[in-house]
């Protein structure tokens, strides 16, 4: 059996599984039940500043964006902070931090831009024992209106200055979420850095409206007939979530540092590909909130399976394994050559791939009067299009040419040795090969 | 009371509530909810087998489309375009055989695309509304006689109203609907469906309904065609083929057409008389819906006699496991030798058949079973002597619905071509079409699938 104890910038736990800083983290009831469930960590919901606490909307916080039968793809909130009062949250934390020490406890942070707010609450926060702190710089809604979540999270020079002020002020690991919500998300990660931040959270929620009920022409969630962007997440964030944290594992002033991987995680094989990309561990919160908390037995249940398989022993084996692998367009290897290929016994005739191939691409699949369907290799440039809209799983298939066969479409002669734009003589900036 | 053990042919055999359930929609309505996961296994093929299976060509990928977005009314029209009675199909065409017989996914995962509900859920939607979807164009002074107000009648009578000619749409009943109101099993046409349908149909306006006019008894065709300057003929089979056997004269020996007429048109089907024992000759749709409706109404043994073997059965198979569900017993290889009973039938003698590929021949075995009821379902036949040059047992007609007479067109079960309603509509709105052309000198409508056909060329 796999070993999926995770040590997470010196913080243990016995899974990689947390859930993220949200409604499902909100209170001592669900993080105790939760724990119950198997998760190996908690980032609690949000904490503010000591006073009257934020209120939140008393209409729908929630919008989706829904499947067919209801299967939930998407989801956006626009709930705010905890509204509860710091007191009893840190109460609470402190209570359910003794009673499960292997647990991971983390206090999620949101106070004003201001050295003194940080200072003011950064020890009381160390006291109810927590294993760390995780600044929101990401929540895109609401609050950054007041100058905090992304409004922080957007400006790199202000996350350097707040997490400095947190070293200064706290002695245990300070992870920084980040916000989507902007142009290069390695330049908020290097700040955090250069701030001494030990680790970095990522993707927040990313700005957005699910709908527009085209009957009141309200958008979705709708407050009395008005909508503000929420924060989407979900299962259709995941690329955007993969993408960014990979270039955050590969930029060279980011490299190597601590990551938190979180968006739209919903199975054990999404949590994989995100320790692939160089997380440590995963956050996870729609999954949980669409399906409750037991899903973790099969996350951990199949990310263990899966390294039993593929003979990873530790969780720390698989981070980072598939960071060598994602590159600049520009070095692409230009000499591989694939052409697609139709399983006629398995094809079902639908007709999908001509549709697609026909209409929108390169006119590569011919049509037999019977309604066979057949690529015409003089043509297909392996966009993959037809494998992507074809229902049958590998009915279709990208077949390599070798080196020394001639590509029916160029009719240039397949070549062993890797060449990518660098080299092309097309590319005006090209450097000679030598 | 009687119950299903009661001697001979009895009427109350099973409690009123029974009855109604038995006789409950077969297919009942997909919900909004339903009707959008069933459209969203729809892959929108392209050139879909399924509008090629489709008699009538309807674009079945768009329709469920729109349904699966949204917008069943579209859908509804989508569908009524193509088939005005698409709403009688979506609850008796042999699917299986048919749309989702041709479905990718029949053939992928042996579960297809449940078309045929989908096309009810659509079509039900949009016949709701109090409007009709359809206009006419301007009035075209032309006057076309439409002969029976059957499936082919009722769709050409639609399409050229439609076209702006004025119809007079005969019927030899006193109701229209053909075998849509008469013939077809009533757990699959139920609340007065086929009535509401033609209500709905008629309200497109310009077809003047004449019902109890029959040609070759108030009607003659060379009349019609003297009054109209065009004439459809949907007549039908009104005929019903003879049984060769001893004693088809006794007590109990009837036409399944008749009796399934009578259960149609009943008000009270705990009042109709079955059988306790009831034995069925033939092998087709109407057989095995004479079969299994006798059982509905508790009869206690049901036997569907078919001279051939089960694969040759003109009922689909889908229909047979119906019937087999049902209780009913399919008899195969047994054909009718004699009829016994004092009066009354009292049994039926058959005789097995065996086929050395020299033809049908019985083997001499025979063997007798109970009988109070024996159905006669062994096809109908057209009875309409009215000079015009036959197709074997049928009216000829070319493609395009013409007879060997000037001016009259003809389609349905009158004409060859597999007896089903989609055909029958099929071939009375392309008839209309070719009638619109000839007296307006308009191109002819395309009406068939082509999506494929640039790419296959």
């Amino acid at each position: 059996m796999a070993d999926l104890t995770t040590d997470f910038v010196g913080i243990t736990s016995p899974n990689p599984f947390w859930l993220a800083s949200a409604p499902p983290t909100d209170k001592e009831y669900n993080v105790r039940r939760a724990f119950q469930a198997g998760w190996g960590g908690v980032v609690w919901k949000t904490l503010g500043a000591e006073g009257p606490p934020v209120v939140n909307v008393n209409g729908p916080r929630y919008g989706a964006i829904h499947g067919a039968d209801r299967r939930l793809l998407g989801l956006n909130n626009i709930e705010l902070i905890t509204d509860r009062p710091l007191e009893v949250n840190l109460e609470e934390m402190a209570r359910v931090k003794a009673d499960w020490p292997d647990r991971a406890l983390i206090a999620s942070i949101m106070v004003p831009c201001e050295e003194a707010a940080w200072k003011a609450i950064l020890p009381r926060v160390a006291e109810t024992n927590a294993d760390g702190i995780e600044l929101n710089f990401g929540c895109p809604h609401g609050m950054s209106e007041r100058g905090m979540g992304s409004a922080v999270g957007q400006v790199p020079e202000y996350i350097e200055m707040v997490v400095r002020w947190c070293k200064a002020y706290y002695d245990r690991p300070v992870i920084v979420k980040l916000t989507p919500n902007i142009a290069d998300i390695r330049k908020p990660a290097e700040a955090a850095r250069n701030g001494g931040a030990d680790a970095v959270s990522l993707i927040n929620t990313i700005n957005s409206i699910t709908s527009v009920n085209l009957d009141t022409m309200s958008p979705e969630p709708s407050i009395d007939g008005k909508g503000s962007h929420g924060g989407y997440c979900g299962p259709a964030v995941k690329p955007i979530a993969l993408s960014m944290v990979s270039e955050i594992a590969r930029a060279e002033a980011t490299r190597g540092m601590p990551i938190s991987g979180i968006g739209g995680v919903t199975t054990w094989r999404d949590a994989a590909e995100f320790i692939a990309l160089g997380c440590g561990n995963v956050q996870v919160c729609t999954a949980a909130m669409t399906y409750g908390f037991r899903i973790v037995s099969e996350m951990a249940s199949g990310l263990s399976a899966w390294m039993d398989d593929k003979g990873y022993a530790r969780v720390s084996d698989v981070v980072g394994r598939a960071v060598p692998n994602v590159t600049d367009w520009q070095y692409l290897n230009l000499n591989y050559v694939t052409k697609a290929r139709i399983d006629q016994d398995a094809c079902i005739q639908c007709g999908r791939c001509y549709a697609a191939c026909e209409d929108t691409s390169h006119q590569a699949i011919a049509m037999s009067p019977a309604r066979m369907f057949t690529v015409k290799d003089d043509e297909c440039v392996a966009c993959n299009l037809c494998v992507e809209v074809c229902p049958v799983e590998d009915c279709i298939t990208m077949v390599e040419l070798q080196p020394g066969e001639t590509d029916p479409r160029t009719g240039r002669t397949v070549e062993d040795a890797s060449a990518n734009w660098t080299t092309h003589p097309n590319n005006p900036g090209a450097v000679a090969a030598e | 009371m009687a119950d299903s053990y009661t001697p001979g042919i009895a009427a109350h055999r099973l409690e009123a509530e029974q009855i109604a359930l038995n006789f409950a929609d077969l297919h009942p309505p997909l919900d909004a909810h339903e009707a959008a996961v069933a459209a969203d296994r729809c892959y929108f093929c392209y050139d879909a087998p399924c509008v090629t299976a489709c008699p009538t060509a309807i674009d079945i990928p768009l329709f469920i489309r729109q349904i699966s977005t949204g917008q069943s009314d579209e859908a509804g029209r989508t569908i009524l375009g193509q088939n005005v009675l698409g709403g009688m199909c979506a609850r008796v065409c042999p699917t299986e055989d048919l749309c989702e017989g041709a479905c990718v996914r029949e053939a992928a995962e042996g579960k297809p695309v449940e078309i045929g509900r989908l096309q009810r859920h659509a079509t039900d939607t949009l016949m709701a509304r109090q409007d009709h979807p359809f206009g006419r164009a301007p009035e075209t002074g032309h006057r076309v006689a439409v002969v029976g107000a059957g499936p082919a009648g009722l769709a050409c009578a639609h399409r050229l109203a439609m076209r702006g000619h004025a119809v007079t749409l005969y019927d030899a009943k006193d109701k229209p609907g053909g075998l849509n109101e008469f013939g077809i099993a009533a757990y699959k046409s139920t609340d007065g469906f086929a009535q509401a349908e033609v209500d709905w149909l008629l309200q497109i306006g310009g077809i003047a309904l004449e019902p109890g006019r029959a040609l070759g008894r108030d009607l003659t065709l060379d009349g019609l065609t003297a009054e109209f300057d065009a004439v459809f003929l949907g007549v039908g089979l009104a005929g019903v083929n003879a049984l060769e056997a001893a004693g088809t004269d006794r007590d109990g020996v009837q036409d399944a057409v008749g009796f399934i007429a009578a259960l149609r048109q009943a008000d009270d089907l705990s009042a109709l008389p079955v059988g306790r024992n009831v034995v069925v000759i033939g092998g087709g749709m109407t057989a095995i819906d004479a079969a299994v409706q006798s059982r509905l109404l508790g009869a206690e043994t049901v036997t569907v006699a078919y001279r051939r073997g089960r694969g040759r059965m003109g009922a689909s198979r889908y229909e047979q496991d119906l019937a087999t569900s049902s209780g009913v017993r399919i008899l195969e290889n047994a054909q009718p030798r004699a009829i016994l009973g004092n009066g009354a039938v009292q049994q039926i003698e058959l005789e097995y058949t065996a086929d050395d590929g020299t033809g049908l021949k019985g083997t001499g075995e025979t063997l007798r079973l109970p009988a109070d009821q024996v159905f006669k379902a062994i096809g109908q036949t057209l009875t309409l002597a009215a000079g015009l040059e036959a197709d074997g047992a049928k009216i000829r007609v070319d493609a395009r619905g013409r007879t060997s007479a000037p001016r009259v067109w003809a389609g349905g079960d009158c004409t060859p071509g597999d007896d089903l309603t989609v055909v029958a509509v099929a071939q009375g709105r392309d008839a209309a079409e070719d009638i619109h052309a000839e007296l307006t000198g308009a191109a002819r409508a395309v009406t068939g699938a082509r999506i494929g056909d640039a790419a296959r060329t």
